[in-house]
């Protein structure tokens, strides 16, 4: 049975009622299921380790006070710090990265906008996250060197 | 030719139905504003830690610059975002999730906003008992 027009008019101008439609084209993987899953997940690990973490260095000891390059060569001397830093380095910057992703989505109405706000937050992704892991895999507790200051050393070290 | 548009439900007593201005808008503003401040807080973050790569004296150089008061103060503004966003992420999942969620979903933002009370005023008189007493060395 076709469509009956009731008023003259364009054709094709107004969708029969109910004729199927779709809020957007269908996507091929279900990434956006994923990524609010990930949200969530990895919230409630970064709950734990990033209050963890302020308790340790912002309350316990001196405070903001304590923290030196010893006091960091002190906490990174045990793999448990390593472990730690390394999975709140990953979890926060890819929970982070994409909250702005969602937020760049909503607010940036422009197709080009969009696209470079995105490309520039995933470098600065990568450059972070690959920056951090380094960081935590190449650290050395005792430098030694003609610049370094031995009295910045942690008291494990044999240069104090 | 001005047309008037007919009126907008609005929110009236305890059964008002507008997401709009209550609770839960808020919840998504505050958990909005508090992610990016954090995100941008932790692009920086990472950088001034990476200094421990470069010197042990770099890395005090600039880690001295966090024993300011004034820097000090932004460090509790920080920490205020983390524990909102924090709890209110838990109260997230506790809609998404938990059956009763949605129902409570108001009363859920009343309890985020006690718990980070809770949290923030000890962390607060610790903090800044810190940052205004003199570093030592």
């Amino acid at each position: 049975m076709t469509a009956v027009q009731s008023t003259p008019g364009p054709a094709q101008a107004i969708d029969a009622p109910r004729s199927p439609y779709r809020r957007s084209k269908p996507t091929r993987t279900n990434f956006e299921l994923y990524a609010w899953l990930f949200m969530r997940m990895s919230g409630v690990l970064l709950v734990v380790l990033v209050l963890g973490h302020l308790f340790v260095n912002l309350m316990l000891g001196d405070g903001i006070h304590q923290v030196d390059f010893a006091f960091v060569a002190g906490k990174w001397a045990s793999p448990f710090w390593k472990v730690w830093d390394l999975s709140m380095l990953w979890l926060a910057m890819l929970h982070g990265t994409n909250g702005v992703r969602t937020i760049i989505n909503d607010y940036a109405e422009r197709n080009g906008t969009r696209f470079w706000l995105k490309m520039a937050l995933y470098v600065a992704f990568a450059l972070t996250v690959v920056l951090g892991t380094l960081v935590i895999f190449t650290f050395d507790p005792c430098p030694i060197g003609a610049d370094i200051d031995a009295s910045a050393l942690p008291s494990f070290c044999p240069a104090r | 030719m001005a047309r008037t548009l007919p009126a907008l439900p609005t929110v009236s007593g305890p059964t008002g139905t507008l997401y709009r201005g209550r609770e839960g808008m808020w919840s998504w503003v505050g958990h909005r504003i508090t992610g990016v401040l954090i995100f941008v807080f932790l692009l920086v973050h990472v950088l001034d830690t990476a200094l421990v790569t470069v010197s042990p004296q770099a890395y005090d150089a600039v880690i001295a610059s966090y024993k300011n008061p004034v820097v000090g103060l932004g460090e509790a503004g920080l920490v205020a975002a983390v524990l909102f966003h924090a709890f209110n992420g838990i109260r997230i999942m506790l809609v998404d999730f938990w059956s009763k969620g949605p129902r409570y979903h108001r009363q859920l933002f009343w309890g985020v906003l006690a718990v980070w009370l809770v949290l923030f005023v000890p962390f607060l008189v610790r903090h800044l008992s810190i940052i205004f007493s003199p570093v030592e060395n």
